[in-house]
C-alpha cells in the first residue's frame, strides 16, 4: 500500500531549482533511504514534504489526500512527522517536557494530558533516554540530543517518519544502535524517509534507495542496485 | 536542596497574597500621594507582566504596548460618559484585544527585529492617523475626560492585576504555556511537533493586549484630557520592555517587582534631581544589563540558592543548547 506520492515536486530559490520534478511513491512498512551530494536537494525535498516550504509545482499524497500547501502543525497531526539535519530541540526544557510537547500536539485530536504523559512516558523508555527524564535536554550529549528529537516525532503518535541525518557527528558504536533504533521504529509499524551520509547505514538498513543529484532524481533501486550502478558510483559513491 | 524548593514553592503565593491584603488595604492609612504612586506602580505592573506574557514567553519583542495602552484611553475618551465605569474598562480592554489580533495576524510572520520594528511604527502610525481624523475630520483635536477618583482607580488596577497574574499562572501551568515557552525556545521545531504556532501567537498577544486596553481605559478617568499626542507616548511600550529586563524575563516575579522598584526609582530620581535625572537613570539601566542579565529576580535566586545550597553541584552543566551542535 502506498503511504506517500510525490508527483513533480518543483521548488525553486531564486533561478535556482532545488528540486525538480520529483516523483517518488514510498510503501507503507519500509525503510526508504535518501542519498546524495551536499546540496542535491535533500532537505528541500524534506521541507516540501513536512510543510516548511510550499512547492512551484508539483504535489504530494499523503495517504491518498493531498498535503502540499499545508501548514507543518497540519501535516504532523495528519501522521507526517519529520527530524532536522541541526537538531532542534527546546535546549532549556527537560527531556520530559519535550517529548510531552509532541505527544500534547502532534496528536490527530486533542489529547488529554495524563494520557500524553503516557505516550511520552512511552516513546522516552522505547528511546532509551529513561535515565535523562528531568535532565534539561540541552545538557545532552548530541547523540541524546538526537533521541530527544526522535522520541518527541515518535510521541506525535505519527504514520510516517522523516528522518535528516539522524547519524551525522556520531561515532561508530553510537551509529550501530542508532540503526537498531532506526529498525525498532519500523517494526513497531511506522513507515521511515532518512536522508543519510553514513553509507554502512543506509546500505545495511534501507529496502530501497533514491539518489538525488542537482534536484533531480537519477537512480532508485534496492542498496545492491545502487552500490553498484556506473552513474551514481560517478556522482556521489566515487571509485 | 528539596527542602529549599518546597517552602519556596509555598512562599511565593503566600507573600502574593499578603502583598495583595495590604495593598487593598493602604488607601484607608496613607496619604494620597503614595496612594497616586502606588497606582503609577499598578499600571506599570499590568503593562510589564502583560507585555512579558507574550513577549517574554515567545521572545517576539513587541514595542506596541502603547498603542494597546492607547486604544484603552481613547476607549474611555469617547465612550466615558455613555457606560457604567465597568463596561468601559472592558469596552477598552476589547479594543486592544481587537487591535492586537489585527495587527498579530499581519505582523507575526515577521521575526526577531523586523517584528520589534513594525510594532513600534504601528504606534506611530495610529497616532498620525489619529491625529489627522481630529483636525481635518471632526475638526476637534482631543477629548475632555470626567475623572474618577484617584482611589477608585487604584482599586480597579489592584483587580485587574490581580486577574492578569491569574491568568497568568493558568497559561503557564497548560499546554498552552508548555507550547508558548517551544515557540520561544525553537519556533520551527514547535511547529513541526504539532503546534499552531501563528494562532497561538496572535491568540497570546491579543489576551496580553486585553489587560493593558483595560488599564489605558481605568487610566483615562485619572487625566483631565486626552489626544493622541498624550495616548499614543511610545514611553508605555519602553518602559515596560525596560522594567521587565530590569526585573527580569521569565518568571511571573520580575516584572512585578520590575515594575514596582522602576516606577518607584524614577519617582525618586525625578523629585530629587530633576537636573540629571535621566543621568543616573540610564546608568542604573545599563549597569543593570551589563552585571545582572537575568534582572532582580536573577539577582535574589542567586543569592538564596547561595544561602541554601552553599557547595554548587559540580559535573552535570545545565546550560541550554551549549552542549552540542543545536541550532536553536
Amino acid at each position: 500500500m502506498q503511504i506517500l506520492h510525490v508527483e513533480g515536486l518543483t521548488k525553486y530559490f531564486g533561478g535556482l531549482a532545488a528540486v525538480s520534478g520529483v516523483d517518488l511513491t514510498v510503501e507503507k512498512g519500509e525503510i526508504l533511504g535518501l542519498i546524495g551530494p551536499n546540496g542535491a536537494g535533500k532537505t528541500t525535498l524534506f521541507n516540501l514534504i513536512s510543510g516548511t516550504l510550499v512547492p512551484n509545482a508539483g504535489k504530494v499524497l499523503f495517504k491518498g489526500e493531498k498535503i502540499s500547501g499545508l501548514k507543518p502543525y497540519v501535516v504532523c497531526r495528519k501522521g507526517l512527522v519529520r527530524t532536522f539535519q541541526s537538531c532542534k530541540i527546546f535546549p532549556e526544557m527537560s527531556v520530559f517536557q519535550n517529548v510531552l510537547l509532541g505527544a500534547l500536539f502532534g496528536a490527530p485530536e486533542k489529547i488529554a494530558w495524563k494520557k500524553a504523559a503516557e505516550v511520552a512516558e512511552e516513546a522516552i523508555a522505547f528511546t532509551g533516554l529513561s535515565a535523562f527524564h528531568d535532565l534539561p535536554a540541552g545538557s545532552l550529549t548530541l547523540v541524546n540530543q538526537k533521541r530527544v528529537e526522535v522520541a518527541r516525532a515518535l510521541a506525535t503518535k505519527p504514520e510516517l517518519l522523516m528522518l535528516d541525518e539522524m547519524m551525522a557527528g556520531l561515532n561508530p558504536t553510537e551509529v550501530g544502535e542508532a540503526m537498531e533504533l532506526v529498525k525498532r521504529i519500523r517494526d513497531s509499524g511506522i513507515t521511515i524517509i532518512m536522508i543519510e551520509h553514513v553509507m554502512k547505514a543506509i546500505m545495511n538498513i534501507c529496502g530501497r534507495i533514491i539518489v538525488l543529484d542537482h534536484g533531480k532524481k537519477i537512480a532508485e533501486g534496492t542498496p545492491e542496485e545502487i552500490s553498484t550502478s556506473k552513474t551514481v558510483i560517478e556522482i556521489y559513491l566515487g571509485e | 536542596m528539596k527542602k529549599s524548593k518546597r517552602i519556596a514553592k509555598y512562599i511565593v503565593p503566600v507573600v502574593i497574597v499578603l502583598v495583595v491584603v495590604l495593598m487593598a488595604a493602604v488607601p484607608s492609612f496613607t496619604d494620597p500621594y503614595k496612594v497616586v504612586l502606588l497606582r503609577t506602580i499598578l499600571m506599570f505592573a499590568i503593562l510589564t507582566l502583560s507585555w512579558s506574557l507574550f513577549s517574554g514567553t515567545t521572545g517576539y519583542t513587541s514595542l506596541a504596548t502603547a498603542a494597546f495602552y492607547g486604544a484603552g484611553l481613547y476607549t474611555t475618551a469617547y465612550l466615558g460618559d455613555k457606560l457604567p465605569l465597568p463596561l468601559i474598562v472592558v469596552c477598552g480592554g476589547i479594543a486592544a484585544f481587537v487591535l492586537a489580533l489585527l495587527m498579530g495576524a499581519i505582523t507575526l510572520r515577521l521575526k526577531g527585529i523586523y517584528f520589534s520594528i513594525f510594532t513600534l511604527s504601528s504606534v506611530e502610525l495610529i497616532k498620525q492617523i489619529l491625529h489627522w481624523y481630529e483636525i481635518n475630520i471632526i475638526g476637534v483635536r482631543g477629548h475632555y475626560v470626567t475623572r474618577v477618583n484617584d482611589v477608585t482607580v487604584y482599586y480597579v488596577l489592584l483587580v485587574i492585576t490581580v486577574l492578569l497574574m491569574l491568568t497568568i499562572y493558568l497559561i503557564k501551568r497548560s499546554r498552552y504555556g508548555l507550547a508558548l515557552s517551544s515557540i520561544g525556545s525553537c519556533e520551527e521545531a514547535a511547529a513541526h511537533i504539532g503546534v499552531n504556532v501563528v494562532g497561538l501567537k496572535v491568540l497570546t498577544y491579543a489576551i496580553s493586549s486585553f489587560f493593558i486596553g483595560m488599564a489605558g481605559a481605568i487610566m483615562a478617568t485619572a487625566m483631565l484630557y486626552i489626544d493622541s499626542y498624550v495616548a499614543f507616548d511610545l514611553n508605555y511600550s519602553f518602559f515596560p520592555t525596560l522594567m521587565a529586563i530590569f526585573g527580569g524575563l521569565g518568571n511571573i516575579l520580575g516584572p512585578l517587582v520590575g515594575a514596582a522598584v522602576f516606577t518607584y526609582l524614577r519617582e525618586i530620581l525625578i523629585t530629587k534631581y530633576p537636573y540629571h535625572y535621566m543621568l543616573i537613570f540610564g546608568t542604573v539601566m545599563v549597569l543593570t544589563i551589563l552585571y545582572l542579565p537575568s534582572g532582580l529576580i536573577g539577582l535574589a535566586q542567586n543569592i538564596w540558592k547561595k544561602l541554601t545550597n552553599p557547595a554548587p553541584e559540580k559535573g552535570l552543566k545545565t546550560e541550554g543548547g551549549k552542549h552540542a551542535d543545536t541550532s536553536c
